[in-house]
């Protein structure tokens, strides 16, 4: 990542990719020649050409830890909706507690927030989540927002340096999710701080030297806090 | 079409009733993301037409009876708005309307790489809210401009535009006088970097010649859209900082 202001190469579906290198995800091959998928961005990592899009739902993989929510109960399973095209059922057996057949109403209802994992997926798009690993757990209270899963990464930083400072500027507790979910708990003024940034980070998401800026945002947001 | 009328359609210069040229297109502005809660949406007013796109999508189809095992389905809806027409038109789908959401949605289905997400639909909802001819081509041109916004998977970007022939000439984009009282109507869809055809309807008639000449004016006009759709969504991204 270069560093200052800029905006990264933006192609449109179906524009012609120049980039050398072997084609990655969101291209496609045709008569030899690769074209973009998506409308985002063009990135080369490993010899491969990738399309990040800049948009669009979150596919699952198997293993990323996600934010779901409660949608429907059922005696053996609850039904989360983990932000993906289709949703994913969580099984009664993939839950820390002990829950005997039709109490599932007990542990978790309509409504509530889970920090969980994708336990498997199948050809035809079948999720199934795990909430049996440590750190996996219902989350009480706090304020989910949504983004676009593809700014995650930048959400998070390199090695989490973006996460960091949010959470260190506004004493929030903060979960993203793979799936662009976001879970933040922490002071009114707080959140609504985090919010404004994460909003800042997803429409940014695509510039350099975002770090700086958002840096400069908190900076003044804490500043407006204690009366300055 | 084919009301008998005395009114002029082509002057003595050769130019048209809004001083068009016989190759010139309406003037065309777009913009991308327009609507807040939509996956995707777009914005388009080509000449006196007025047309928002809304997408939804992929999610999970229901009735679970219409999902398909392998692919997406597509499923646009074409809808005017009752005051998009100079006669109040009443509201709800009618013949007209049901016909050009199955093309549009076929046309666009074309484009999608709709085996990425089996199961799901992908709901493209346009809405006319003024009509000046031509809103089935303006429609899928402004459609996939919301596809691309909500991130789907294309092939290439699909524009609409259409040709036909007034008082014996033919003519690029007929506005609603020439779409009235002219001789025939081609509207197409064409997937620019190909120039492949995903749409092509003729309502009049034409000789075999003046229709190769219609599509191949329409052809020429497409590559002028594709830029303007390009840039339409490159200018989201570009004017953030």
């Amino acid at each position: 990542m270069e560093k200052g202001k800029g905006i990264r190469k933006i192609v449109v579906p179906g524009e012609l990719i120049k980039e050398v290198g072997k084609p990655g995800n969101g291209v496609f091959v045709e008569k030899g020649k690769m074209y973009s998928a998506y409308l985002g961005i063009v990135e080369t990592r490993a010899g491969y050409v990738n399309v990040i899009p800049l948009s669009g739902c979150y596919i699952p993989k198997k293993g990323d830890k996600v934010i779901g929510k409660i949608i429907d109960i059922a005696p053996m399973n609850w039904v989360v909706d983990i932000n993906a095209p289709y949703y994913a059922p969580l099984h009664v057996n993939d839950v820390p507690w002990h829950v005997d057949f039709g109490y599932t109403a007990r542990y978790l209802s309509i409504g509530d927030v889970i920090l969980a994992k994708v336990s498997n997926v199948n050809d035809l798009g079948q999720v199934w989540v795990t909430m049996k690993e440590q750190g996996l757990r219902k989350l009480e209270g706090g304020h989910l927002i949504k983004i676009s899963p593809f700014k995650v990464p930048r959400v998070i930083g390199r090695g989490g340096s973006m996460i960091q400072m949010l959470k260190e500027y506004t004493g929030c507790r903060i979960y993203v999710g793979q799936n662009g979910m976001i879970w933040i708990s922490g002071s009114p003024e707080g959140i609504i701080t985090v919010i404004k940034a994460i909003r800042m980070i997803e429409n940014e998401a695509h510039t350099y030297g975002l770090t700086d800026r958002i840096k400069a945002f908190l900076e003044k947001e804490r500043g407006e806090e204690n009366g300055n | 079409m084919g009301i008998k009328s005395d009114i002029r359609l082509i002057d003595d210069n050769g130019l048209r009733i809004d001083g068009r040229l016989p190759n010139q297109l309406r003037p065309i502005k777009m913009e991308v993301g327009v609507l807040e809660r939509a996956d995707g949406s777009a914005y388009i007013e080509w000449g006196g037409n007025k047309i928002i796109t809304a997408v939804y999508g992929p999610r999970e189809a229901y009735p679970k009876h219409v999902q398909e095992a392998e692919k997406a389905i597509v499923r646009a809806r074409y809808s005017m708005a009752p005051f998009s027409v100079d006669e109040r038109k009443r509201p709800g789908p009618d013949r007209r309307a049901v016909e050009l959401s199955k093309v549009i949605s076929e046309a666009l289905e074309s484009v999608i790489f709709v085996e990425k997400y089996p199961r799901t639909s992908i709901d493209v909802y346009i809405e006319v809210l003024q009509a000046d001819a031509g809103t089935r081509v303006a429609g899928i041109t402004v459609a996939s401009l919301a596809l691309a916004d909500a991130g789907i998977p294309m092939r290439d970007l699909i524009v609409g535009c259409a040709a036909g022939k007034i008082d014996g000439v033919v003519v690029l984009d007929l506005n609603k006088e020439e779409d009235n009282f002219g001789e025939a109507d081609v509207p197409m869809a064409i997937l620019p970097r190909t120039k492949e055809i995903a749409l092509l309807q003729m309502d009049g008639d034409m000789s075999y010649d003046e229709l190769k000449t219609a599509m191949d004016m329409a052809m020429e006009a497409a590559q002028t859209i594709y830029k303007m759709q390009i840039e339409a969504l490159k200018k989201k991204y570009t004017e953030v900082v």
